[in-house]
């Protein structure tokens, strides 16, 4: 793994980070004053900023750390999580997720934004603290953060001191002089995991070094604690790195010793001479006697037997250097009594940490060894498909046992398919939360009140289909918005809330996911709607239209209702591109609304891209396999029933209303001429707007599940296919796509249709 | 002998730096990703030398010192603590609760050795 690695991984996690915190600080906005919520609000932020640190992101960090700081102020319960404040937070949220972005992606962050959303964040941490003492940085200028923590630092300075100042090749300009150090450990230095061996040791690299120990404070052994700290040192340094350095070395022991660090006035073999102190000389028959006495003291226990040994020869090697005894102070047991206190507790705690870490264990996957993983499972249906195929063409004997065989195979083959598809299925819970943001946005934008509900965000649809939801859903989203919902003064003037409600569900239904967003607002107002598709010549003047045929309008391109344009949802793009989109997906998009009670757009989508069931039909002599969603019934049309119309269109009567018969076999150039519909097969199929359309093939072969194979991935966009597929008898298949068939058939625009709405 | 390294920090990022870091550096490295799972795994892991981070989900690095500092076998393990933290009063509590040193964010490959090494021996 190397850093770009990490950096992926960074900000995959910053992304995870940035989910936690937007529906943090919305239960936050709800009213949960849960201190975890607030915790992992926090955590999130102080996560994203403690990467960004690693990798030299200084905007982000520097905003992350302002952020921080703010709800640091509302975890201490010094600031309080109004609605204001929260307003802050979700869009400071936004801006922290544009500049991870921007550091992922680079381009350019809304700088204005950010320094306006850092006032307003310093100002919240500000103005409710009580003192602002203790939050130093907070003030702090946005460069001064993260390049430079050593500057924030009070107390011990542990980010000073650098080592590479004195590995550094150039020595720093300081003379050589001679230190003398005293040092004196208290037991807690050893408590914590701090030995002066290491300590004296990182010393004696300064440069020259004479030591003595002072063992005066000993007690007898029997006495001794051996978890005291008796032991001191009288140090005399010749060193070029000055005291700083040496007080550095002492950096983590500071709070737990005695530090004296003088310049010495003399020679430094003087200062050497000079020590009082000499070596004791240390009788290890003492010892001998000492150690059995301790043991009949303490309870026989085997541990305190080897740590006897500990003692002893922890005591032997005192002798040469007197430091080591303190490494009995950290092997040494605690008292039999003291054990029995600790363990029950830690028992407890254990336990009570066993019950709150009962979450389902995952692991992560790269997404190509799952596709990978898909394709061979297609493959294997394909194949499968084949040898089933082969087996009825050789075998005239139904019930052999390699039927059977096989027929578990099929089933088999089917539930590896589910599974590895479910391997592939995520929530759309990331795409709702992105939509929460855009809500806001636009919101703010045209000084409406709007709240988002969400509902079914664990359901669950395929990757690659989520990851194409974002774009559609956020153009609904500010359509709703933006001509959806009224302005609060019109609202109230109806008698409704001030603030509108947009809903977002999302519900597993016959195999498809169905996305649900419904306003409650005004509703289409279908006399503008009509008036503006005559204006822009979509239907004629006089054309008769049922409500439901004009607010499908608004799925017609170049179709905005929007008086002007606004910087919203009039960017160019019209609902008819969000239904391109949806269809691209294999989806259908409807429209219902209501009059002064609001829109519901429903949208319904294959849960997976990679398969698909279908019917194989024949058309002049080729095989195609129809989507079996697209498909309303199939009927054999009596010559009775087909009307001609116009020059070339044809009309079949369908319990009594018309339908249009279009030829698929001559609208993708197959044959040359129409086809007699008497002798084929109509397929009634639901196209764009809802309408129905018959489909003329010649015949119908069956129905069956098909791999989906790119026709774009592997040759090039044919119109009026969408795909292709590899059949049982490995012949390969085209997929049709009705909607552009449809839309082809129409030739230029609605006109023709909608007169003929007219006459039906 | 390889020294043991367990590190808890709830960050992806940071455990994937800290493991390439040990792990360049001649570490075996355990990990764990908050205080529970840290002196879950302490037995198992017998570390020579603790890295924890102090902002955690279920227990923090302040707990996990403790819990540490209270097992008789690993009370005397040296605990580093990283931290973005650069107030005082957090490092104090760090200390009472038993922290051996601390390396401050941002991460630096360096620093981090040179203080795994100076509290090993």
């Amino acid at each position: 793994m190397d850093m770009n690695e990490i950096k992926e991984i960074f900000f995959q996690e910053c992304e995870e980070q940035l989910a936690e915190l937007e529906s943090g600080l919305l239960k936050l906005n709800d009213g949960d004053r849960d201190p975890e919520t607030v915790n992992a609000v926090f955590r999130a932020v102080h996560s994203i900023k403690g990467g960004a640190g690693a990798f030299g992101l200084d905007d982000l960090v520097s905003f992350a750390h302002v952020f921080e700081t703010t709800l640091d102020c509302v975890r201490s319960n010094r600031l309080e999580p109004n609605q204001d404040v929260l307003k802050v937070m979700l869009r400071s949220a936004d801006v922290l997720a544009d500049l991870t972005n921007a550091a992922r992606d680079g381009g350019n962050v809304d700088e204005a934004r950010s320094r306006q959303l850092i006032k307003e964040l310093e100002a919240l941490a500000n103005g409710e603290m009580p003192q602002p003492a203790p939050e130093p940085a907070k003030a702090a200028p946005i460069a001064q953060v993260a390049p430079a923590p050593a500057a924030n630092d009070d107390g011990f300075q542990p980010v000073a001191f650098s080592f590479e100042d004195f590995e550094a090749a150039e020595p720093p300009t300081i003379e050589p002089s001679t230190y003398e150090i005293v040092f004196r450990p208290k037991s807690e230095l050893y408590a914590k995991g701090n030995d002066a061996t290491l300590l004296l040791r990182d010393l004696s690299r300064l440069g020259e070094m004479s030591i003595r120990c002072d063992m005066d404070r000993l007690p007898a052994l029997d006495e001794m604690n051996p978890e005291a700290a008796y032991f001191s040192w009288k140090i005399s340094l010749k060193t070029d790195k000055g005291e700083e350095a040496i007080r550095s070395v002492f950096e983590f022991a500071e709070w737990d010793c005695e530090l004296d660090v003088t310049l010495a006035s003399g020679d430094a073999s003087d200062a050497g001479q000079e020590l009082p102190m000499q070596p004791v000389p240390f009788d290890l028959s003492l010892l001998d006697e000492g150690a059995p006495a301790q043991a009949e003291a303490i309870e026989d226990d085997e541990q305190i037997v080897s740590q006897q040994h500990d003692l002893r020869d922890a005591a032997v090697s005192t002798a040469a250097n007197a430091s080591n005894v303190l490494k009995m102070a950290q092997t040494a047991a605690r008292a039999p009594v003291e054990n029995a206190k600790a363990s029950p507790a830690s028992a407890a705690q254990a336990a009570g940490q066993q019950a709150a870490s009962a979450a389902t264990p995952t692991i992560r996957v790269d997404l190509d060894r799952v596709d990978r993983l898909i394709n061979l499972v297609g493959e294997l249906v394909i194949n499968q498909a084949m040898l089933s195929q082969s087996v009825i063409e050789n075998d005239t004997n139904g019930t052999s046992s390699i039927n059977m065989g096989l027929e578990e195979l099929q089933q088999l083959t089917r539930e590896i398919q589910d599974s590895v598809m479910a391997i592939r299925a995520q929530p759309v819970k990331p795409v709702f939360q992105r939509m929460s943001r855009i809500v806001r946005e636009i919101a703010d934008m045209t000084g409406k009140s709007v709240r988002l509900v969400t509902e079914g965000e664990n359901t669950e649809v395929d990757k690659t289909v989520i990851d194409k939801l974002a774009e559609p859903l956020t153009h609904m989203i500010r359509n709703a918005v933006d001509h959806g919902l009224e302005t609060p003064e019109k609202r109230v003037a109806a008698g409704k809330n001030p603030e509108g409600t947009v809903r977002l569900t999302a519900k597993h239904r016959s195999g498809r996911i169905v996305i649900e967003l419904a306003d409650d607002g005004a509703g289409i107002n279908r006399e503008k709607v009509r008036q503006k598709a005559i204006d822009n010549d979509l239907i004629a003047a006089d054309a008769n239209l049922s409500d439901e045929e004009i607010d499908n309008l608004i799925f017609h391109a170049g179709f905005s209702t929007a008086d002007k344009i606004s910087d919203i949802s009039g960017r160019g793009v019209g609902m008819d591109v969000v239904k391109r989109s949806i269809q691209a997906l294999g989806g259908r998009i409807n429209i219902q609304s209501k009059p002064g009670q609001g829109s519901v757009f429903t949208m319904s989508l294959p849960l997976t891209l990679a398969v698909l069931d279908g019917m194989v039909v024949t058309v002049a002599n080729q095989t195609l396999v129809v989507p079996l969603t697209a498909i309303v019934e199939t009927l054999q049309p009596e010559a009775s029933a087909i009307h001609s119309f116009g020059a070339t269109q044809r009309l079949i009567s369908i319990r009594n209303s018309f339908c249009p018969l279009l030829d698929v076999g001559r609208i993708l150039n197959f044959r040359a001429t129409q086809a007699n519909p008497v002798e084929g097969v109509a397929l009634l199929v639901e196209s764009e707007g809802g309408g129905q359309r018959a489909l003329m093939v010649d015949a119908i072969q069956g129905q069956r599940q098909v791999v989906i194979k790119s026709l774009e991935a592997n040759y090039t966009h044919v119109p009026g296919i969408a795909a292709a597929t590899i059949l049982g008898d490995g012949r390969v298949a085209l997929i049709l796509d009705v909607d552009a068939i449809v839309a082809a058939s129409r030739g230029q625009a609605l006109k023709p249709e909608m007169t003929l709405a007219a006459t039906g | 002998m390889k020294k043991r390294v367990l590190t808890v920090d709830d960050s992806r990022t940071i455990r994937n730096m800290l493991l390439v870091t040990l792990n360049n550096a001649g570490f075996e490295t355990i990990q764990a990703e908050d205080g529970v799972e840290g002196l879950e795994v302490l037995e198992s892991a017998n570390p020579d030398v603790i890295v924890t981070d102090i902002n955690m989900p279920r227990l923090d690095g302040f707990g996990f010192i403790e819990g540490v500092r209270k097992n008789d076998r690993y009370r005397a393990v040296p605990i580093l603590v990283l931290t973005t933290e650069s107030d005082a009063e957090k490092k104090n509590r760090a200390r009472q609760a038993g922290a051996t040193g601390w390396i401050v964010k941002p991460f630096d490959p360096t620093k981090l050795i040179d203080a795994i090494e100076r509290v090993t021996a």
